[in-house]
């Protein structure tokens, strides 16, 4: 049975209201913009890397609740994280939401963003959970290009 | 007479005279009796697409079963009955608008190809460079960019008449955009986004001292209030069928026969012309000159029987029961706290689109559907009226016959739980 707390869970609503890490990085390193034309989700993410670590996250933007409190978890998740442990988490992330995998991670190996293992069961909604992920590996290989998840 | 047609006719005599029972009806649409996540289908949507009733389905299936053949050629006899159903559609369709011909009457496949055939057969030769073409604020993609497009090709002007802030077309504004330059007016008879009525005899009256045609965008319209294209005087009017609980892929574009015998052709290929040889083709008188390629021939016979049926019915009566069902919505929405209505004009039809502070549409949205209520959320491909009203969405309540006061106190429940999850 569906319940709408199964989605909408206290810490995501919280992200949502109030997204921790809302600030464009003036000395960032890196940085990659997100749209969804379709939904209107706009997001900026913005990285301090030192060496190989990322040392700031931060992120700017508007949209519904999954995509900015997706935004805000992601950015607090990875401070201190290596390249290869950001690409490994956004994979793990990725299994999480989406529906078609059927082992879902363990909730230690994804702290806080297991919160979000509501959204596998909401398809059309994936794409606001993995905005803020794609801009943030776009922002990482340096591309330019603004991402889309739609 | 073709089982299909036969059918649908027999269904309409047979049924009683009826005052409005919706409990009855609602029996008419076997979609209706389903269940999402566990609790009873609200279907509220219809603004984008209408439920459809058994005595449709069964005139689907009844042409693909029984009568299926191409029409208008071929002298075997499943063909003779394919194509009389599909001319006799042709007839209903006109009566349902009043058309004076059943030659006024264009297969099309739905308001969007409607639009872009006007925009490219009748724009393309009445619009030259430093023209003008007159819209307004709230219109449909469907109604913005075919004119976009001709106003580029051509090199002239869209000029847009601005609404106030209850969404009401700002009649003074709109005349003073009329000027000798202006080539062609188009304007949604209702908003899909807003809800809003036109003052379309006025608009018409207006653009005809300028001697300049009007097409209606009546997609919204059609299916919730008698249109009589005579009595309006409008030079085109276009509307769809699955808004008109007919199916998808189908529908009408009325032109004034004058106009449409002038018109060059727009897609071309086999039913529209009379002969071709490699020296020269020549095509058919309207609307067949308009009808390329083989028709939805099943979609057309569907479209009529969904006229029948909403004939039974009436649509005054149809009318009368969304204006109190509105009624009924607009107040109970508006006493709830943090809800902005967007779309507020003294003349309406059955669509409520609204904000809730705070949250996001799709929020909202989702939120709906967990409790079974289906509604839209998004830009309603009218992003300049969402932009009007400062907002990137709404979520949109849409109304049919079908609908009942149980069903608004659902959705109530439903935004009231919105509100309560985030707080």
């Amino acid at each position: 049975m569906y319940d709408v707390r199964e989605l909408y869970q206290e810490l995501i609503i919280d992200h949502s209201k109030k997204p921790r890490n809302f600030y464009a990085l003036t000395d960032s390193d890196r940085s990659a913009q997100g749209y969804n034309p379709l939904c209107g989700d706009k997001v900026t993410v913005y990285l301090k890397l030192e060496g190989d670590r990322v040392q700031e996250a931060s992120f700017q933007g508007s949209g519904c609740a999954i995509s900015t409190a997706s935004a805000s978890l992601m950015t607090e998740t990875l401070k201190g994280k290596t390249r290869a442990e950001v690409e490994a988490l956004f994979q793990r992330f990725h299994t999480l939401v989406t529906k078609d995998n059927p082992e879902t991670p363990a909730v230690s190996e994804l702290g806080k963003l297991a919160v979000f293992s509501g959204v596998r069961d909401y398809p059309v909604r994936v794409k606001c959970a993995t905005l803020a992920w794609h801009t943030l590996r776009a922002a990482l290989q340096g591309g330019g290009e603004t991402v889309s998840t739609e | 007479m073709s089982a299909a047609r036969d059918l649908s006719l027999r269904a309409v005599r047979a049924a009683p005279p009826l005052s409005f029972d919706v409990s009855r009806i609602r029996e008419d649409f076997p979609v209706l009796k389903q269940k999402v996540h566990g609790k009873p289908l609200v279907y509220l949507d219809n603004a984008a697409t209408s439920q459809k009733p058994q005595v449709v389905l069964d005139a689907l299936h009844r042409f693909y079963a029984a009568d299926c053949s191409n029409v208008h050629r071929g002298v075997h006899q499943l063909s003779e009955r394919a194509t009389k159903d599909y001319e006799e559609s042709r007839s209903t369709l006109q009566c349902f608008i009043n058309a004076a011909d059943h030659r006024e009457i264009v297969f099309v496949r739905g308001t969007s190809e409607a639009i872009n055939l006007v925009a490219q057969s009748y724009g393309r030769s009445h619009v030259c460079a430093g023209n003008e073409i007159l819209i307004t604020a709230m219109e449909h993609h469907s109604n913005i960019v075919p004119w976009q497009i001709l106003c580029e090709e051509k090199g002239a002007r869209l000029r847009v008449a601005p609404i106030n802030d209850a969404g009401e077309l700002l009649l003074d504004e709109f005349e003073k955009l009329l000027n000798d330059r202006t080539r062609f007016v188009s304007v949604a008879h209702v908003s899909n986004a807003l809800g809003t009525i036109n003052p379309v005899r006025q608009i018409i009256e207006m653009a005809h001292r300028w001697k300049v045609p009007v097409l209606l965008d009546g997609a919204q319209a059609a299916p919730h209030l008698p249109v009589d294209v005579q009595e309006l005087d409008c030079e085109f009017y276009a509307f769809s069928s699955h808004k008109l609980y007919g199916p998808t892929g189908i529908g009408v574009l009325y032109g004034k026969a004058s106009l449409l015998e002038a018109m060059a052709p727009y897609q071309s290929g086999g039913e529209m012309i009379s002969s071709v040889t490699f020296e020269k083709t020549l095509y058919k008188n309207p609307p067949y000159r308009f009808e390329a390629g083989t028709p939805n021939i099943a979609g057309t016979i569907g479209f009529a029987a969904a006229i029948d049926y909403v004939n039974q019915i009436g649509l005054k009566r149809i009318g009368a029961y969304e204006h109190e069902l509105l009624a009924y919505a607009t107040q109970v929405l508006s006493q709830i706290p943090g809800v902005r209505l967007i779309g507020t004009a003294k003349h309406k039809a059955g669509i409520l689109s609204f904000i809730v502070e705070g949250v996001h549409a799709h929020d909202v949205g989702t939120i709906l559907d967990l409790e079974g209520v289906a509604v839209r959320t998004g830009h309603h491909c009218a992003q300049p009226t969402m932009a009007r009203f400062g907002v990137p969405a709404t979520a949109r309540v849409s109304l049919a016959f079908y609908n009942t006061r149980e069903e608004v106190d659902v959705l109530v429940a439903g935004i009231r739980k919105v509100t309560e999850v985030f707080g």
